[in-house]
């Protein structure tokens, strides 16, 4: 079975490669460039897959995957320039790719730990622009 | 890794069968064979598929992909009547299931041009003809 959790954070960011010259990161990013950069609503959805225990009925208490995500992602990101404070976007781009790729790297083994396997997660950037990593290589 | 990019497009349609006899069409297709015909806002997400590039940390450029679609979809059915001023739909019935494949199929042979040397390859097309009713093509679900 697969269970869904869906969070909110807002934050701002500049897509910049630090090891590209303003003009290189201009043309690779655009208005995304802006050196004072801009902010997005993200929308993150962490889904499990689990089999519901035969006593709880459930797949994982809902409460301790809230906490869980909200510990690991939402308090470090929610209101936080990316770029400046939440590493590792001072050196990888803060694209919605990295962010996924970091949500995984910070949920799959807290989850593991709470005997759940993390099935995939999904950022969306704006409502029409989302990705999904389900941890394979990338 | 996935992304997905959203787009929007209004158009308009006749499902009507020129195999089939005028009754038979009013059967099949009920109020979708209102000679006048009828319009839909559509919503279709494209999905594409490919590794991270490391120098701009994504799978996609989506000021490219954004671009590619404008061309290859919304300037040629948006505000449009597609059994009138498609050629796609000169012979094909303009359900959402042959759109879907229209689309899929004219992404799919101009990707490399566009994408020349990119990991990323187009993996589906979704799109929701009303927010109830919805069609998915991919290389895998099926012929387009």
């Amino acid at each position: 079975m697969l269970i869904t959790k869906r969070v909110e954070f807002s934050a701002s960011h500049i897509c910049r490669n630090p090891l590209l010259s303003d003009r290189e990161n201009e043309e690779l990013f655009g208005a995304a460039a802006n050196p004072h950069g801009h902010g997005h609503n993200y929308v993150l959805e962490v889904t499990l897959e689990g089999q519901p225990d035969p006593v709880t009925g459930m797949v994982i208490d809902l409460k301790k995957l809230k906490e869980i995500v909200n510990r690991e992602v939402v308090e470090p990101y929610d209101h936080r320039f990316l770029n400046y404070e939440v590493p590792p976007f001072d050196r990888v781009v803060p694209t919605p790719e990295n962010i996924a790729l970091d949500v995984w790297k910070r949920l799959s083994p807290q989850l593991s730990k709470n005997g759940c396997r993390l099935h995939g997660v999904r950022v969306y950037e704006t409502p029409d622009l989302y990705v999904d990593y389900f941890g394979e290589p990338a | 890794m996935r992304v997905t990019r959203k787009y929007r497009f209004s158009a308009s349609h006749r499902l009507h069968a020129p195999g089939l006899s005028q009754r038979e069409n009013s059967e099949l297709y009920g109020k979708c064979n209102n000679p006048y015909g009828h319009g839909h806002n559509y919503e279709i997400e494209v999905s594409v598929r490919g590794l991270v590039d490391a120098r701009s940390g994504r799978v996609v450029d989506p000021r490219v992909l954004d671009w590619f679609i404008e061309q290859r979809v919304i300037q040629r059915f948006h505000q449009k009547n597609l059994n009138a001023e498609s050629e796609a739909f000169q012979d094909r019935v303009p359900t959402t299931e042959n759109l879907a494949c229209e689309i899929y199929r004219q992404l799919k042979a101009r990707w490399q041009s566009v994408f020349p040397g990119e990991s990323a390859s187009l993996e589906k097309v979704r799109i929701a003809e009303t927010p109830r009713n919805i069609f998915e093509v991919s290389e895998t679900n099926g012929q387009y």
